[in-house]
């Protein structure tokens, strides 16, 4: 299952930063983060709750650059 | 500006103001020290934060934490004005860079501006504006003179002219009047329209485009990818090559060749590595320049489908057509009346009414061509020949009108006709009265289209079709395609992509173009699939990786220049970024760069990097 989120970030290297610590986030397949557009594209592994795995996204995202939002 | 952004300014022009002035008071010790600390607060205090959040959560190569450590350092070598500076001017990129990427979000997003904000309902005889998302299939809506057509549909009643320039970049209106289809996002340019709706808002073409569009630039190119994955090494190669440059000199110094160590000196040179370390300017510019290309690209109706597309796009050396839909225009149509024994006119109209029972394509075409309507009355004993043509009593005279083998088996002398097409012969009462071609006609730009694609640097065009292998040969002729390749069965055309794959080399890419229809496996297969005349085609927008909205062939060169234009950029920007980082490290290295000049170049780096990758976007005279 593949979800869009609206972000918000200042610089293009921070949006790389969050793709990186969103790949890593367990329950992620994939996930593409585009800066231009502010949005984020994550894949679900199967059977995995995308409200819960999100709030982990955000959390890892915060951490690699804490000036970040994702609108939920 | 936003309200961050402002903030910033003002925050920006009050540490400049004190940078000024600071310098002519007469300061000494601490009371110099402390006075300095006000501007680099005002400008500082945010970096400094999150570079201890940074710290807290072992983000060390985050760019907060080595601009901190940078100014501190400066700070501590009582250089207190270059701390300031560079925080400064690292406050000042950063700002012009929100500022630019802001401006060409909107800019972009302007383009792209075929979103309708309402669709009129009648209810109970009174028009109301309500979401277009709310309108259900088969639901009569109004579009008024210089409103957008909010969703796909056919129009109930009215006749106007559509813009259709928001969708293809093509600024001559199309006609439209009752029963045509309409497709959302066109302007109404002047009569009133009633639509009755055939499709949902969100399967309509316009958020079908809009979805696209917003999506492209998530599909990665290598490029980019290559600018990512660098940067992930740069910047912590250059902070250990900048914690080695503090380190080793001095001790090489002091223990082995017996020199003063000049630790501060190192420190320095050091600090100023750190300053250059930033990876924003290369990481911006890159996707900044695929997006600006993307957006100029679907201005003049070409959509792309990601940065990757226009990536290989812009490697393309082999141009793969369709011919019936592509090159021609899948029409058929009477291009010639020859040997007329009488006005042309009135052979068309005898040749006409003799086939006027027929529903065929020639027929059709052969009705189209006579152009006013037919008065079955005068048309009796009509006799269908198979495989021939047809006889019939027109007028009381007896009109044949068929192919070779229906003169020769009515005994009539004819004459062949040596151009390409299907040709219809007419005896009237026995005696030949002439022939009319019917062909599929060329595009009127096809041939430029052509000429175009040699211009842009495409080695071999190709030409592949189901058509008998005379009328391939001269349209392939006509048109100056290099190879063509015809009776081909769907399945073959697959073979025969794959062959052209297979034959050439690794750098050059295929792109095949086709109408769409029933293309789908060879645009898939092909490196790069580009469908058009898409207006309106769920299937085509579906299976291409490019497509071109109107069907005018001359875009497809048009597409290929763009995308050799926004590529072209992307490389002069990562060579510029790289190639001045690495001559500042190197200046850094030995002593010649100070700070100052390390954090100018910087920003500057950045500064021009963003505004070339804006270039992208105009794309109008290529």
């Amino acid at each position: 299952m593949k979800k869009t989120y609206k972000i918000d970030v200042d610089c293009a290297n921070c949006a790389n930063k969050m793709e990186d610590a969103a790949k890593k986030t367990t329950g992620v397949k994939d996930a593409t983060v585009n800066f231009m557009t502010l949005k984020m594209i994550v894949e679900f592994e199967d059977g995995q709750d995308p409200k819960t795995v999100m709030q982990e996204v955000r959390k890892n995202c915060k951490k690699v650059e804490d000036d970040c939002e994702i609108f939920l | 500006m936003s309200k961050k952004q402002k903030k910033m300014l003002i925050r920006i022009l009050v540490a400049a103001a004190l940078m000024i002035l600071l310098p002519f008071l007469p300061l000494k010790g601490y009371l110099e020290f402390a006075l300095f600390m006000v501007p680099y607060l005002v400008i500082g205090y945010d970096i400094l934060i999150k570079a201890g959040k940074g710290i807290r959560n072992r983000q060390v190569f985050d760019e907060n934490f080595l601009m901190a450590v940078a100014t501190l350092g400066a700070i501590l070598l009582r250089d207190y004005k270059e701390g300031v500076a560079v925080m400064l001017f690292y406050q000042v990129g950063e700002l012009f860079q929100s500022y630019a990427v802001g401006k060409s979000r909107r800019n972009i997003s302007d383009l792209m501006d075929i979103r309708p904000d309402y669709a009129n309902v009648e209810i109970d005889g009174k028009l109301e504006q309500v979401d277009p998302d709310e309108v259900e299939i088969g639901t009569t809506i109004i579009v008024q003179p210089g409103e957008k057509v909010p969703i796909d549909g056919v129009i109930l009643e009215g006749k106007t002219s559509l813009n259709t320039s928001a969708l293809t970049g093509e600024s001559l209106p199309r006609e439209a009047a009752e029963g045509d289809e309409v497709i959302s996002g066109c302007i109404n340019m002047t009569g009133l329209l009633r639509i009755r709706t055939t499709k949902e808002f969100g399967e309509s073409t316009v958020s079908k485009i809009l979805e696209l569009v917003e999506n492209s630039s998530s599909r990665k190119s290598r490029s980019e990818n290559f600018i990512s994955r660098f940067a992930r090494i740069y910047t912590p190669a250059v902070c250990y090559g900048a914690l080695a440059l503090a380190v080793l000199p001095p001790l090489v110094r002091l223990l082995f060749l017996g020199l003063s160590p000049e630790w501060g000196d190192w420190i320095y040179r050091a600090l100023t590595f750190l300053v250059i370390s930033c990876p924003c300017a290369l990481v911006i510019s890159i996707p900044l320049s695929f997006f600006a290309g993307i957006g100029g690209a679907s201005k003049e109706g070409v959509l792309v489908k990601g940065s990757n597309y226009l990536e290989t796009l812009s490697q393309t050396k082999l141009v793969v057509f369709d011919k019936t839909g592509t090159m021609t225009q899948g029409v058929f149509e009477v291009s010639g009346v020859h040997h007329s024994s009488m006005e042309d006119k009135k052979l068309l109209e005898y040749a006409a009414l003799a086939e006027s029972a027929s529903s065929h394509p020639i027929s059709k075409s052969l009705q189209r061509a006579y152009g006013e309507p037919l008065d079955r009355s005068r048309v009796s004993d009509i006799e269908e020949i198979s495989g021939n043509g047809v006889t019939a009593k027109v007028d009381s005279r007896l009109v044949a009108a068929g192919n070779a083998k229906l003169m020769r088996r009515l005994g009539v002398n004819y004459q062949e006709c040596h151009h390409v097409g299907t040709v219809v012969h007419i005896a009237i009462d026995g005696a030949y009265a002439g022939h009319i071609l019917i062909s599929d006609v060329i595009k009127p730009h096809a041939k430029q289209a052509i000429a175009n694609l040699k211009k842009s640097g495409v080695t071999r065009t190709i030409m592949l079709t189901g058509d008998m292998k005379k009328v391939a040969d001269q349209v392939a002729a006509e048109l100056g395609i290099d190879e063509v390749h015809s009776e081909l069965l769907p399945a073959d055309k697959v073979a025969k992509v794959e062959e052209l794959l297979a034959g050439k080399g690794p750098k050059e890419k295929l792109a095949f173009v086709g109408d769409g229809i029933n293309d789908a496996p060879v645009l898939s297969r092909a490196d790069i699939g580009i469908a058009m005349g898409a207006m309106g085609s769920d299937a085509a927008i579906e299976a291409a990786d490019i497509v071109l909205m109107d069907d005018d062939p001359l875009k497809i060169a048009k597409a290929i220049r763009i995308s050799r234009k926004c590529l072209r950029i992307v490389y002069e920007n990562i060579y510029f970024a790289i190639g001045v980082k690495l001559f500042c490290l190197a200046l850094g290295a030995l002593g010649i760069a100070n700070m100052w000049m390390a954090i100018f170049a910087d920003v500057g780096v950045m500064v021009i990097a963003v505004l070339n990758a804006i270039r992208a976007l105009f794309v109008k005279n290529l």
